[in-house]
């Protein structure tokens, strides 16, 4: 009865992201911090030229274990300060004539489009010519955006099944790249696990406090349930 | 004479101070038959207070400014020391405000407490219901996403139904020709001053005016009646301090626990309590696929979108909130609590929660045929929960009320 209640509280979420492409499930591990950190190297090589993250300092990268020198020698291109946010020169006018929409700025878009779709998302695009970008994308049709990453993917084309033209079409990897495509998921894992540890910096700190607090809370009801008890004992 | 009781009399010579603590907590006779449903409505000041102490710590760090408003927010999350701690304290804080209001309201219905002599007490906690929808609803507009902008949008521009002086009158609240700058500044100053302001004054008559007739309890006697010949003090009382102080700490810590839970584990609930789209910065040019207000007034967008024309669906949409201020009239039943109403009454009482419950469901959904045919049923089930009422609470076969409450 408990998991229909609580299945029937998360249908329309569920009902809703249905409706749209499939989405494979991001390997999210907040605790693993050498992910999340070879996911900032991918980040401020591929992303951060034309995307910002102006909520992000670079010196929160603390956080996972990494130390100033080693955020300002390996991750830091464009500014010295290692409490700078991550922004852009990239102007927002410029960009949008160049791409037909500027690229959002990156800090919450873990929060918005959730991990598992940018985990698809970033491994769904295919070559298709008549796009002025000459890339398109199976999750995000039309996308401005061109496909960065092919020198580590390849290049995917769009295969139609040949048996059933009902049959959704498969992406094919027709040029393999530097990664294979194992190392390649790995990468993006990385890449979106990175995103999602951005989206939220505080999130494990939040974790760690609320065991805490609910330990203590759960104390505190011990002893007021015998003051209860005693105040009341003359009542009933 | 301790020091103590020198500096409490020398108060209590210039200040009411002794005086208000027996009315309102040592002597204020409760009754002794209080159960769970009458933790909420403690539970609702507590809610106020934190979103109060909250509110001062955010409004120290947000930027009111639509260039700003957004990012200020993530600068919130980041980099103000447990900033992030009191936003979740707040986010969580509006939601739960409705759940604890929507169960204090559910117990008021249940045990007839809005029955003669606390008419007033009702109409003051619709009023209050009334400011805190208002307040929510400007408070949602602040973190300036997408969600913010296109809620106020579609709301605002209900208005705009009204005949004559609609489109001066959106425009007027709007303070522009879109949600812009000048709408985020003037939500901000009703968020932060005006509307907690009335709050308080409403939370504050509201207890008043308990206090003065007394509480109602799951029976639905009145303690007042049998008083101790000798001491006047109701024989089925108990004193609010310390019976139900320490009984509402209990209260308060389970609440707070779940409170907690959803904080520090699931601060945005699978959405319902911040919508993914409310991650991307306020865009005047791209409307969402989808716009849901916030779930707490889904009930009312349902009934609005239930309606084929748009000035009457306003209409029916007010109507569902201000009809609830009449329920102390409507109610014509000899007993005043459901546990000595009979069958009719139950029915139509579990018929009016699930119209509530369900108008709730589909106001987050997208307005297909087929929901928008549930939502006209599930409203015509709400609106004759009332409009029957003076009829079927008539001639619904009651039970016998004792005099005194049983043991």
């Amino acid at each position: 009865m408990k998991k229909f209640l609580l299945a029937l509280l998360f249908a329309p979420l569920t009902a809703f992201a249905s409706e749209h492409a499939h989405l494979d499930k991001a390997p999210i591990n907040l605790e693993d911090y050498a992910s999340i950190q070879r996911g900032a190297q991918l980040f401020t090589n591929y992303c951060l030229t034309c995307h910002s993250a102006n909520a992000m300092r670079y010196s929160r990268l603390e956080d996972v274990g990494l130390t100033k020198e080693q955020i300002q020698s390996n991750l830091m291109f464009a500014t010295d300060k290692v409490g700078n946010i991550m922004s852009i020169a990239m102007q927002p006018a410029d960009s949008k004539i160049w791409f037909g929409a500027a690229p959002p700025d990156l800090s919450v878009i873990s929060r918005s489009r959730s991990p598992d779709w940018l985990y698809t998302y970033l491994r769904s695009f295919y070559r298709d010519d008549s796009r002025p970008t000459g890339w398109n994308n199976t999750v995000f049709e039309k996308v401005g955006m061109p496909f960065v990453l092919y020198g580590l993917q390849g290049e995917q084309i769009l295969k139609e099944s040949a048996h059933d033209e009902h049959a959704k079409p498969t992406l094919e990897l027709a040029k393999p790249g530097s990664l294979s495509p194992a190392e390649y998921n790995a990468a993006v894992g990385d890449l979106v696990n990175y995103l999602t540890w951005m989206g939220e910096p505080a999130k494990i700190k939040r974790m760690e406090i609320g065991i805490m607090v609910l330990l203590f809370l759960g104390l505190f009801f011990v002893l007021a349930y015998y003051l209860k008890q005693e105040y009341w004992k003359d009542i009933h | 004479m301790s020091a103590m009781q020198k500096l409490v009399g020398w108060i209590d010579d210039r200040f009411p101070l002794t005086s208000n603590w027996k009315a309102h907590l040592s002597e204020y006779y409760a009754p002794k038959n209080f159960n769970f449903w009458y933790f909420f409505g403690s539970l609702a000041l507590l809610v106020l207070v934190l979103q109060i102490v909250t509110g001062i710590f955010l409004t120290m760090n947000y930027k009111p400014d639509a260039a700003l408003a957004f990012m200020s927010v993530e600068y919130i999350m980041r980099d103000v020391e447990w900033g992030w701690l009191i936003r979740y304290m707040h986010s969580t804080g509006a939601s739960m405000f409705f759940v604890v209001v929507y169960l204090h309201m559910f117990r008021g219905l249940m045990y007839g407490s809005y029955r003669k002599p606390r008419e007033l007490i009702w109409v003051f906690g619709m009023m209050i219901y009334l400011a805190l929808m208002a307040e929510a609803f400007m408070g949602y507009l602040l973190p300036w996403g997408q969600m913010s902008f296109w809620g106020a949008q579609v709301i605002i521009s209900l208005f705009g139904a009204i005949p004559f002086v609609g489109d001066a009158l959106s425009l007027w609240i709007r303070g522009d020709f879109v949600v812009s700058d000048a709408t985020l500044n003037r939500f901000f100053a009703f968020h932060v001053i005006a509307l907690p302001l009335v709050l308080v004054g409403l939370v504050a008559a509201h207890i008043i005016a308990l206090h003065e007739v007394g509480s109602n309890n799951p029976e639905g006697i009145e303690i007042k009646k049998h008083k101790d010949p000798i001491t006047h003090i109701p024989l089925d009382g108990i004193p609010f301090h310390p019976y139900y102080s320490v009984k509402d700490i209990m209260g308060v810590i389970v609440f707070l626990m779940v409170f907690t839970a959803i904080l520090f584990f699931a601060p945005e609930f699978g959405g319902w309590f911040l919508e993914p789209d409310n991650f991307i910065p306020a865009n005047p040019f791209k409307t969402p696929e989808h716009i849901v207000p916030l779930w707490y007034f889904t009930p009312f967008y349902a009934i609005l979108r239930a309606v084929p024309d748009k000035f009457l669906g306003v209409v029916g949409m007010g109507a569902g909130v201000v009809i609830m201020f009449f329920l102390p009239w409507l109610d014509r039943s000899k007993v005043t609590s459901i546990r000595y109403r009979g069958t009719l009454y139950k029915t139509i009482l579990t018929l009016f929660v699930i119209s509530f419950v369900g108008l709730g469901y589909l106001g987050t959904q997208p307005a297909t045929t087929v929901y928008t045919n549930i939502a006209r049923v599930l409203s015509v089930i709400y609106f004759s929960f009332f409009i029957f009422m003076p009829w079927y609470t008539k001639i619904d076969k009651t039970k016998p009320v004792p005099e005194r409450i049983p043991e």
